[in-house]
């Protein structure tokens, strides 16, 4: 198990390594500088400028610069907020995400697979058709679309929940953003549950199971769960992955002081060092998660740790 | 048509729901290209009379217009249209370059098929979202590297699909027979294994279709994607989500196209594999 574990580990760390290179040269590769569009500066104003944030060296200079910084943990200035570090930014913006991301998951997990098995369980029946339904509507919608339409019911009309806005400490903020974030996956991973279910529930052993007078209860629990969540732990990545992308645009519209919306405004104003930061961040997150998920498979699945 | 389609065909039609989700498609396909056409109005005129107007039906606003006084109608279905097209686009692309590559690879097997499903595996570990994101930034936007960027991302599965299809047809015997003859590589891929393939292609093509509008309209929403003046489905949506309290339909009209686009697409390529009878990938 330690040795799959360390094999994983050796395979992400170089995947981590690639992709801050090849953001870093994508980058520099850029036509025109950061400062190009803002009106145009004196020259010797612009040579300060270039001299400050270290664009006069040769790139790869730069690359070592960037590169040795970041082993401490720090991503550079921010081109376009003066005042402040990449690094701080990141600092005030990731427990936020980290904080509706996580509760998304959860929630996602927590309904999403007694969902599945509830209609699996109860197969052709109106509730399994009305639980199927729901799942391809939330599949259907995106995020993008869900948020503003529960703000518009919850916010606007029936004036329950804020629209959007963020107090420190208030879960009213976070929960039409979570709610919309997590449906999409929530919905597929009942659809998964419950086609995996069906699947497991026509082996012999489950039949045996039954043969033997177990009640459904404890067939489901003991024998048919750990099974059909297979497909559930190799979705999780995906899950994790639409989750964080999800979380751009959840952020940015209601106004989530997060990652995610610092990368879309960074996006938008073009500020390359915190741009390049927050994917860096997102994707040792994304990672991390990957590496995570391979631990529990392999839990889940004696299998996969014999596999070379 | 060969028996086995017409079975398959007749399959999809006697299942209610892909069968009604495909008429949907092609009502909503034959609005977006036809509707423009019978409104006064174009997409991007601006009527300073009639601003931010609920729908109805006074200058033929019939979904009512915006903050700009442009109107809804004909922008929600260019705009479907426009999504419509990216989606269409972006998977022809990927489509090409997923098979090519699979069949390839799956054909030759052995170290070429090692090294090339290597390389898979490494882009796949990407976040390629972010990347893409990345890129638009860095490059500017426009239409064209939208298309090769949403391409580059959805190649991937395409290709895995093919591969692993590719692998288990190579050992038919009529490949065999094929190779015994002296027929090229080049010839057996094109002639014995690609319409072998139809079916697979087919399923995840359109199942690649809802992805993609969704990724664009997503890129869009955050002013990654389409920029003015051109609409898509994501821009209008983010209009809409700015003018909640002042007008509702702004959100509602082009967000339920876009839900509907996406669930009958969805539909459709769940009901093209359970007639095509694939296994998933």
């Amino acid at each position: 198990m330690v040795r799959y574990f360390l094999m994983r580990l050796a395979t992400a760390v170089p995947t981590l390594f690639i992709i801050v290179t090849l953001a870093f040269f994508i980058m520099r590769a850029a036509p025109g500088g950061p400062f190009d569009q803002e009106q145009t500066l004196a020259p010797d104003i612009m040579e300060n400028l270039q001299n400050a944030y270290g664009l006069d060296q040769p790139v790869w200079r730069q690359y070592l610069r960037y590169m040795g910084s970041l082993t401490h943990g720090d991503f550079g200035p921010s081109f376009k907020y003066k005042d402040f570090t990449v690094t701080e930014l990141i600092k005030q913006g990731f427990p936020v995400t980290l904080r509706l991301g996580s509760i998304a998951i959860a929630l996602a997990l927590l309904l999403g697979i007694p969902l599945g098995v509830i209609a699996a369980v109860r197969h052709n029946t109106a509730l399994d058709y009305a639980t199927m339904s729901l799942a391809v509507l939330g599949i259907a919608i995106p995020a993008f679309v869900l948020l503003p339409a529960l703000g518009l019911l919850f916010g606007i009309y029936l004036r329950w929940l804020p629209v959007a806005g963020w107090e420190p400490g208030s879960p009213r903020y976070l929960l039409l953003p979570t709610v919309a974030l997590a449906l999409p996956p929530l919905a597929y991973i009942a659809r998964l549950t419950r086609s995996s279910m069906l699947e497991v529930l026509q082996s012999h052993y489950i039949r045996t199971a039954f043969a033997k007078g177990l009640p459904l209860r404890s067939v489901i629990l003991r024998h048919a769960l750990r099974p059909a969540l297979m497909p559930v732990a190799s979705y999780l990545v995906p899950a994790i992955a639409a989750i964080m992308t999800g979380s751009l645009v959840v952020e940015s519209i209601a106004g989530l002081p997060g990652i995610g919306r610092y990368l879309v405004q960074g996006a938008v104003n073009r500020d390359y060092t915190l741009v390049l930061g927050m994917v860096i961040i997102y994707s040792a997150l994304l990672i991390g998660m990957g590496l995570l998920v391979d631990l529990l498979y392999a839990w889940l699945d004696p299998r996969v740790r014999v596999r070379p | 048509m060969s028996a086995p389609m017409q079975d398959a065909a007749g399959r999809f039609r006697s299942n209610p729901a892909a069968f009604a989700a495909a008429l949907i498609v092609a009502c909503i396909v034959v609005l977006s290209i036809a509707g423009p056409w019978f409104s006064p109005n174009g997409h991007d005129t601006l009527d300073w009379l009639h601003v931010a107007m609920r729908p109805g039906l006074p200058q033929a606003h019939w979904f009512g217009t915006d903050r700009l006084g442009r109107d809804l109608f004909v922008r929600t279905l260019v705009g479907t249209r426009v999504s419509l097209t990216v989606g269409l686009v972006a998977s022809a692309v990927s489509l090409l370059v997923g098979i090519a590559y699979g069949a390839v690879a799956g054909y030759f097997g052995g170290r070429i098929d090692h090294l090339m499903m290597r390389v898979i595996e490494i882009i796949s570990g990407l976040p390629l979202i972010f990347f893409v994101i990345f890129i638009t930034v860095i490059f500017g936007r426009n239409i064209y590297l939208l298309f090769l960027s949403i391409g580059a991302v959805a190649w991937l599965t395409m290709a895995r699909i093919v591969r692993g299809q590719t692998m288990s047809i190579r050992r038919e015997e009529y490949i065999e027979a094929a190779v015994a003859c002296g027929a090229s590589p080049a010839r057996i891929i094109l002639r014995h294994v690609l319409p072998n393939l139809v079916g697979v292609v087919v399923v995840y093509a359109t199942l690649s279709v809802p992805q993609i509008i969704l990724f664009e309209s997503f890129l869009s929403f955050l002013g990654l994607g389409i920029q003015e003046p051109s609409v898509s489905l994501g821009t209008l949506v983010a209009d809409g989500a700015g003018e909640l309290e002042a007008a509702p339909w702004m959100l509602l009209i082009p967000g339920a196209f876009l839900a509907l686009l996406m669930l009958c697409l969805n539909l459709c390529g769940d009901g093209l594999r359970d007639a095509l009878d694939v296994k998933e990938g």
